[in-house]
């Protein structure tokens, strides 16, 4: 206990949901007084700006689709990186992992000659497998030569951005694109239904929240949940009980890249419907994902709504690139300085503030 | 081609395409060695090359440029050095976060000065006299920059203060045990935000080398991971900044020699090198044992009379 003035502040150990609400909702107000700033100095009143992004978005039909399908990879990501930073696994390839799962299912759409109703299904198994292996090679690594799996998770997203590039610039160019540097369009059978007059392919919505009560599950009520999470709060406790960690490590790698590659499959058999640039499939849904994961603070549940938030910003940086001609980087200023006053406030959840009775101060 | 000029060229390039590589490891391994891991490298960096770009274009003045870029890196890092060391937050975290926010408010500022060349960029260095030597002469002394050879010269001076001074030991016992280090009287948050800033001001230069004198011109993300490498690195050299310039000089010439293939491989494969590069020297420092050198208190922040 610390007494400042008239205050007395009391340390608590297990925050209420209430208060991390609280906290939250405080750093993106923060976040979005900073960003205030940056809409001043290209000239736009902040206040027409937020009103011009709250139209954009949430006032009409368009903009909440635009939400949702944004939300749909960042979800599917997200559930998958809660999953491995509960076990302090630090997953920052979640973007490779989610293009293996694209590289697969453009694979399977395009080369496999599969009957059309096996396509969808076999191109979703396909690319999880895929997102799972390019996981698990960093938790081998890691377990078993030490390698810090923030670089090794990190380089296998670059190295997975060329052999994106090397298939469409070589192997896998389409005859028919005319020299672009994109696959041959899938056959019709390999394009994801569609909620009409949008981007949104369902499926893998339904998909994305499915695996996010699966995983809360998992984590809560399975032996599995229990080990992994041992694994990440105590290492010394769970090396003690005897828990594996290779084998912790490679489950958790599994469901995380193989979530991350659901999202790839999503993407090209959904939207882009072919492979194509990297940076195009994604985005940096990887990236921003991690923060969606930090701010859902270990529940996979609460990632559908964190997703929901950060598919609700992008969705925002496309109207602020349209209407007010800000760069669409706007979007990673803003992620980053949420993910920064989210960090930087945390200590306060931590604290309880009182005022201390007349007579003592 | 013979085998000289093979050498040449390949020493040569590796020099200058590390030396971007040993500022950052350099700046890297101080802020480690006091107990800071920062992963904000790459952005330190890009705002660094942003930074810099401006500032040499704006001023006419390279140096200047390399100058603003410092500062702004280290401004940058003290941002991570409020929220790891004061603020206690998770180091990973804060330094993923300063590299997402550096790459977005970079390619932002940035957009209007793509594919603007840069009037004047940084001069390059032939050592009279040394140039002459043959092979060791084309190879190290012929068209270098200035900052390889400062950063040469700097690893020595960081070596030597690391192992030889008082304010190494103080640096040291702070990445080893803070608690100790408070108890003999070291300022455990100086040493900290000092060595962090100082890693944000070698990281600085090192985007601004970039911006000013490798390319010279700025491109958004033009880091391209080389930030991420920088952290490989450090493990690498086992926080020890002499061994940083050989790590680094590995690496590139690596680097160099895979571009030796070109021809018989797609460029992709060449271009994926230095990251697969990047996971190969961290195994190998993993069968070193390497991860045993690394300082007691990394990346735990320090609160002071807590159990």
């Amino acid at each position: 206990m610390k007494r400042v003035g008239p205050f007395l502040l009391e340390r608590r150990l297990v925050p209420s949901p209430l208060v991390v609400l609280g906290v939250s909702l405080l750093a993106i107000l923060a976040a979005m007084g900073a960003m205030a700033i940056i809409f001043s100095a290209y000239g736009v009143d902040p206040l027409r700006a937020y009103a011009v992004i709250a139209r954009g978005t949430l006032g009409s039909r368009f903009g909440v689709m635009q939400m949702l399908r944004r939300a749909i990879p960042l979800l599917l990501c997200g559930v998958g990186l809660v999953l491995a930073f509960r076990s302090k696994f630090w997953n920052i390839g979640a973007e490779g992992q989610l293009l293996a799962g694209a590289v697969a299912a453009s694979g399977v759409a395009l080369f496999s000659g599969l009957p059309d109703p096996l396509l969808l299904p076999t191109m979703f198994g396909a690319g999880f497998l895929a997102g799972a292996v390019w996981g698990m090679i960093p938790a081998l690594l890691k377990v078993k030569l030490q390698v810090n799996d923030v670089i090794s998770t990190l380089m296998m997203n670059y190295i997975m951005i060329y052999i994106v590039a090397w298939l469409i610039h070589g192997p896998w160019k389409g005859p028919t694109m005319r020299g672009f540097a994109y696959t041959d369009t899938f056959p019709r059978a390999a394009w994801l239904p569609l909620i009409p007059r949008s981007m949104v392919h369902w499926p893998t919505l339904v998909i994305g929240v499915a695996a996010a009560l699966l995983m809360s599950l998992l984590l809560s009520r399975t032996r599995l949940g229990y080990e992994l999470r041992v694994a990440g709060e105590s290492p010394d406790a769970a090396r003690y009980a005897g828990i594996d960690f290779l084998k912790v490590s490679l489950v958790v790698m599994l469901l995380s890249g193989g979530l991350a590659g659901l999202a790839g499959v999503g993407e090209v058999a959904g939207i882009h419907h072919k492979l194509l640039n990297p940076l195009h499939i994604s985005s940096g849904y990887g990236y921003t994902a991690i923060i969606v994961a930090w701010l859902a603070r270990g529940s996979p549940l609460a990632a559908i709504i964190t997703a929901l938030l950060f598919g609700f910003i992008f969705a925002a940086g496309d109207v602020i690139r349209v209407t007010l001609q800000i760069p669409f980087q706007v979007v990673g200023v803003f992620s980053g300085l949420i993910l920064s006053f989210l960090i930087g406030i945390e200590l306060l959840m931590y604290w309880r503030v009182r005022l201390l009775p007349k007579g003592e101060r | 081609m013979n085998w000289e000029s093979w050498v040449i060229s390949t020493l040569n390039r590796a020099l200058a395409h590390g030396t971007p590589l040993l500022w950052g490891t350099l700046g890297e391994i101080y802020a480690e060695r006091a107990g800071v891991v920062n992963l904000g490298v790459e952005g330190m960096m890009i705002l660094g090359a942003a930074s810099a770009f401006a500032a040499a274009q704006f001023t006419g003045n390279p140096w200047l440029g390399i100058l603003t870029g410092g500062v702004v890196g280290g401004m940058a890092a003290l941002v991570h050095a409020l929220f790891t060391v004061t603020l206690r937050a998770n180091q990973y975290v804060s330094g993923l976060a300063l590299t997402i926010f550096g790459l977005g408010l970079s390619g932002l500022l940035g957009a209007r000065w793509v594919g603007v060349p840069l009037d004047n960029p940084l001069p390059k260095l032939t050592v009279p006299g040394l140039a002459q030597i043959p092979v060791l002469g084309p190879a190290l002394f012929q068209r270098q920059s200035y900052l390889t050879y400062i950063g040469i010269f700097l690893a020595v001076v960081l070596w030597l203060v690391l192992y030889k001074s008082r304010w190494g030991i103080s640096i040291r016992s702070v990445g080893e045990s803070p608690a100790t280090a408070d108890a003999l009287g070291v300022n455990v948050f100086l040493v900290r935000y000092l060595c962090v800033a100082f890693g944000g001001v070698l990281a600085g230069v090192a985007g601004g080398f970039l911006s000013v004198e490798y390319r010279p011109a700025w491109t958004e993300g033009m880091t391209a991971g080389m930030g991420w490498v920088v952290i490989a690195l450090t493990i690498f050299a086992a926080w020890n900044p002499l061994r940083a310039v050989g790590g680094v000089l590995l690496f590139s010439g690596l680097y160099h020699l895979a571009f030796r293939l070109q021809g018989w491989f797609p460029p992709e494969f060449l271009k994926l090198m230095p990251y697969a590069f990047a996971i190969l020297v961290l195994a190998i420092a993993g069968l070193r044992g390497a991860r045993q050198l690394a300082p007691g208190a990394l990346g735990i922040p320090y609160t002071r009379g807590e159990k």
